[in-house]
């Protein structure tokens, strides 16, 4: 079976979905690949290239759709492009199934699987094609680099002679995998980087970048697990809340990135236009959500515009495609790993199993039918946390608690002796005098044993075994003063028990002196 | 006077035991203890050979002098990876002399009951003893005899297998023959009707058939334990040793027997309550072999193991400020501590902060991952116990987990349904990222399944835990 790339034909797009790497591996599960001439131009992968990397390389996108039984692509097949396809084929690539219904409808009229990228679903086998995550991930780099670019001072404080220069103070909005990316891109050039996301449970990934995590304070916080690991849409009262907020932090804040998508929806809009006029001069505001709408008032889409006091709104919906290299490397990779699960025998031959969560999540068109959309998936995404409640105790009652462990310590205490002297008082009434006072020191040395060694070491617990191992030879004593009295038999038990606890007494002293000697503070 | 003086010598002999072991509470203690545990031990046998009953002490130097040697020899040239195997061995040499000091007692019992009166006011020593007790007394000698020989017998057995199945000579699955606890009931109610006998009879055979069911016993109890509960298992056979030597020292009337022996005793039982509490598990249950069963369906464990190379594993550490090791008994299958030390020193040298964390029942023996850390010159002020770090994995760079699997398995937290559910765990999954090296992708000792190889920020180093350190060892430098 022939896998194939065509170029990309809408204009901004540098991406290409077969790199040559990627095509060696394809190889390997049995395929052979084919590209037209130019598709990775953008993205500096030369026709020359893809040649020495064994991918047939064809002039013309209807030979290439001729050629391939398997379609790549990065955007969603669009106008022209559609011809080309045929019964039977396989079309991977982005699709936005929810978005494009009358592509849906002519997919299914040609008879093509398409299975969409966007569509995997987010389980952790999945993880390696989720290609969502990775574009996301280079487009909140690029975020900081195209603020950073247009920002006119640096992102760290320093103190030069020169002057003092403060720190960039970074506000990122939506902590996906994007708002991560520009979390940790912002943090590592030096500015001082907040974040806000309405799922609570993302502060400590938040934190964990380095960032400082905008707590807002309100009652009905949303379950991100519950939605697949995606933001929902928030109520009334928690979007007065967040804007103000928002509102609040808008005069210090020197960068806005804004990264808030609800799967399915426009994009809420969080930064107004009141907040960007509240923006000191020289501010930057990137807002990757641009492609839908904006999550700020004063996008638009693809430009940049600068506002009347001075703020600059980014808009661009490319900034994936300004790093093709890159991303073309991360998205054809995941493309491998899709294919890689379509063919189970590394034969060369896909099979489309439905029985599949992730391949039955992603297929959309399947034998002329529309497969979207999906059933639930069998198993959830994320394990859903149960939100801890702590019960803060008054210290009365911790005082109270601590007297009632007291009491109960001293009755369990009080208790035990009285047993053991009940028992030790009957032993004492049958049994004669010789022995009681033999017993006596028994428990008495019970008693010390108990004391002395739940003082003793964790780290010398081998120790600890050895020692008392060579001291329980003691049990010498007992042959040493038998050996002399008595018969043969006698003796030669004797001699056997003194002879091995003389191995004993000399093994287990060593050891412990060796092990001992071994202990070393740094 | 010479009787005096030897209880005088046992007195002594008795507090520098208790200062030796009470010695123990630090590392730098510990290295005084020793001494005063062998100043005891050679006062002991020295006020013994010189005291009353003792003769042919020329033959006693001789014995214990060989015996010295090859117990030297033994101690020098023992690998710390066996020094599990050691102490198990080691035990059952005390069972052993326990039970033949039991024997010997029997014996001369029944030589000085035979004697008349005149015999038996010419006799010395333990005889001398024997001679003057009465009916009553005769009785309960017989009974302490009869404990001695009884747990001597099953330290005896019970050591040997636990020695084999350290040294891998026993197969350490949990085996049972047909019947089961059944068995183990049976041979000890024909000891307890053996001793009733014995009690009414004196004979020798309700002696030695005693002794057989004891070493059935011994046998049968350890083989029915899983290697994972050898820690509890050697404690266990410590403390019995202990008892047994109490038991004779009170049949022969030695108050320096039974003070040793109650010492050892206790702090065996102890050992043994304290690695039962860090599997979280009774007592009884580890006695009686295998897991309690799980009282429903265990969680299914979702995801895939990710691998990772040595390239991987550099490039985190290269970046990673703090880094917690957690060894286990794998490290020490694979004699790999020396490459965790040097890989430490080599961390440590660029400024990073690395620290063990040492799990109570890491290993086969307590204490064993300090022991053999120790070996390789960790310095011990940086191995730490499970409650002084288990706080700190969240501000954790890098957890690297060597060759442990149930000790760092989350399901003892997140599901109530796992064997192991409520037994206390490293919870390393809260780091920033995990790195757990590992033979392949089998199961722990315990057989169960283990989520944390599945988790996001779980990555799976595979290969022999050292040849994986030494890829380690050429790319960090």
């Amino acid at each position: 079976m022939k896998i194939g790339a065509p170029k990309e034909v809408f204009d901004s797009e540098a991406r290409v979905a077969l790199t040559p790497q990627s095509a060696e591996q394809l190889q390997k599960l049995g395929y052979e690949c084919v590209v037209q001439s130019g598709a990775g131009d953008k993205a500096r992968f030369s026709d020359q290239v893809y040649r020495e990397a064994g991918v047939e390389v064809v002039d013309s996108a209807e030979a290439l759709y001729a050629a391939s039984d398997i379609v790549l692509k990065v955007r969603a097949p669009e106008g022209g492009e559609l011809d080309h396809f045929r019964r039977g084929q396989i079309l991977v690539s982005f699709i936005w199934p929810a978005q494009n219904e009358a592509l849906l409808e002519t997919l299914k009229e040609k008879g093509v699987t398409a299975i969409a990228m966007d569509m995997v679903p987010r389980i952790s086998r999945a993880q390696k094609m989720d290609a969502l995550s990775s574009m996301a991930n280079i487009g909140g780099y690029r975020a900081v680099v195209e603020a950073s670019n247009n920002f006119g001072r640096f992102f760290t404080g320093q103190v030069t002679a020169a002057g003092k220069v403060p720190p960039a103070k970074i506000l990122v909005i939506g902590a996906g995998v994007a708002g991560l990316a520009a979390i940790g891109a912002a943090q590592s050039m030096g500015a001082i980087v907040r974040a806000f996301d309405v799922r609570p449970e993302v502060a400590e990934q938040i934190e964990s970048m380095g960032a400082e995590f905008l707590f807002l304070d309100f009652e009905d916080s949303q379950d991100g697990a519950a939605t697949g690991g995606y933001a929902a849409p928030s109520s009334p009262e928690f979007r007065e809340k967040q804007l103000a907020l928002f509102r609040e932090q808008a005069p210090e804040i020197d960068i806005v990135i804004t990264t808030a998508l609800i799967p399915g929806r426009d994009a809420p809009k969080l930064w107004l236009k009141d907040m960007v006029e509240a923006m000191k001069p020289g501010s930057i505001v990137v807002d990757l959500a641009a492609e839908r709408g904006g999550n700020c008032d004063m996008t638009v889409m693809d430009q940049m515009i600068e506002t009347e006091n001075g703020v600059r709104v980014i808009g661009y919906t490319d900034l994936v495609s300004r790093m093709a290299t890159q991303s073309s490397t991360l998205y054809s990779t995941n493309l491998r790993h899709m294919m890689t699960d379509l063919t189970p025998e590394k034969d060369g031959v896909p099979v489309v199993n439905m029985e599949d969560d992730v391949i039955r999540g992603a297929t959309v068109t399947h034998e002329g039918e529309i497969t979207f959309p999906p059933p639930p998936p069998k198993v959830a995404a994320i394990a859903k946390v149960e939100p801890k409640k702590v019960v803060q105790k008054t210290p009365e009652e911790l005082a109270a608690e601590e007297v009632e462990a007291f009491k109960a310590q001293t009755r369990n205490q009080v208790t035990l002796i009285a047993i053991g002297a009940a028992l030790l008082l009957s032993v004492g009434l049958v049994a004669p005098a010789s022995f009681m006072q033999h017993f006596i020191v028994f428990v008495l040395a019970v008693f010390v044993g108990f004391q002395v060694i739940w003082g003793v070491a964790h780290s010398l617990h081998t120790p600890l075994m050895a020692v008392t191992n060579a001291i329980s030879s003691i049990i010498i004593l007992g042959a040493l003063t038998q050996i002399g009295s008595g018969s043969f038999l006698v003796i030669l038990l004797a001699a056997l028990a003194v002879f091995m606890t003389g191995i004993n007494i000399f093994g287990g002293f060593l050891v412990t002196r060796r092990m001992l000697a071994m202990f070393q503070k740094s | 006077m010479e009787f005096g003086f030897t209880s005088a010598a046992y007195v002594v002999a008795a507090i520098l035991f208790i200062l030796s072991l009470g010695g123990l509470s630090g590392q730098e203690s510990a290295k005084r203890a020793v001494w005063y545990g062998i100043a005891g031990m050679a006062l002991a046998v020295f006020a013994t050979l010189i005291g009353p009953g003792s003769g042919f002490w020329i033959l006693s130097v001789v014995l214990v002098a060989a015996g010295g040697v090859i117990g030297w020899q033994l101690a020098t040239r023992v690998q710390m990876t066996q020094m599990p195997e050691l102490v198990a061995a080691m035990h059952s040499l005390v069972g052993l002399a326990a039970v033949f000091v039991g024997y010997i007692a029997h014996i001369e019992l029944g030589r000085v009951m035979a004697m008349d009166e005149v015999g038996r006011a010419a006799l010395e020593g333990f005889a001398a003893l024997l001679a003057k007790k009465d009916g009553v007394e005769i009785g309960i000698l017989r009974v302490e005899l009869f404990l001695g020989v009884f747990v001597g017998a099953i330290t005896f057995t019970g050591s040997v297998i636990a020695y084999g199945k350290l040294a891998g000579k026993v197969d350490t699955a949990a085996v049972k023959l047909p019947g089961g606890h059944m068995l183990n009931a049976g041979a000890a109610a024909l000891s307890a009707l053996c001793l009733i006998w014995y009690f009414n009879s004196g004979g020798f055979f309700p002696l030695f058939l005693m002794t057989l069911a004891a070493l059935f016993i011994g046998y049968h109890l350890i083989m029915g334990i899983g290697g994972a509960d050898m820690p509890v298992v050697v404690s266990m056979l410590n403390s019995y040793s202990g008892w047994a030597a109490a038991a004779i020292g009170f049949s022969l009337g030695n108050d320096l027997l039974i003070v040793v022996g109650a010492l050892v005793g206790s702090s065996g039982a102890i050992l043994s309550y304290i690695m039962c509490k860090a599997m979280n598990r009774s007592f009884i249950s580890v006695i009686l072999g295998g897991f309690g069963g799980p009282a429903g369906e265990q969680m299914a464990v979702e995801g895939e193991q990710i691998a990772i190379d040595a390239d991987g594993v550099t490039t985190a550490l290269e970046e990673a400020d703090s880094v917690i090791i957690i060894p286990g008994y794998g490290m020490a299958v694979a004699q790999a501590q020396q490459n965790v030390a040097e890989l430490t020193r080599r961390l440590r040298a660029k400024g990073k902060d690395v620290r063990f964390a040492i799990h109570p029942v890491a290993g086969r023996l307590p204490g064993h991952m300090n022991v053999l850390l120790a070996e390789a010159k960790v310095p011990y002020d940086i191995v730490l116990e499970m409650d002084e770090i288990n706080e700190d994995f969240p501000n954790t760079d890098v957890a690297i987990v060597i060759g442990s699997n149930d000790i760092v398995n989350p399901a003892a937290q997140d599901d109530p349904n796992s064997p192991i559910a409520g037994m206390p765990v490293l919870e390393c999954w809260k780091a920033k990222q995990v790195f757990v090296s590992k033979r392949g992708q089998g199961t722990g000792y315990s057989g169960i399944e283990n989520p944390l190889f599945y988790k996001d920020n779980t990555r799976m180093f595979y290969g022999d835990a050292k040849a994986s350190l030494d890829s380690l060892l050429q790319k960090i430098s």
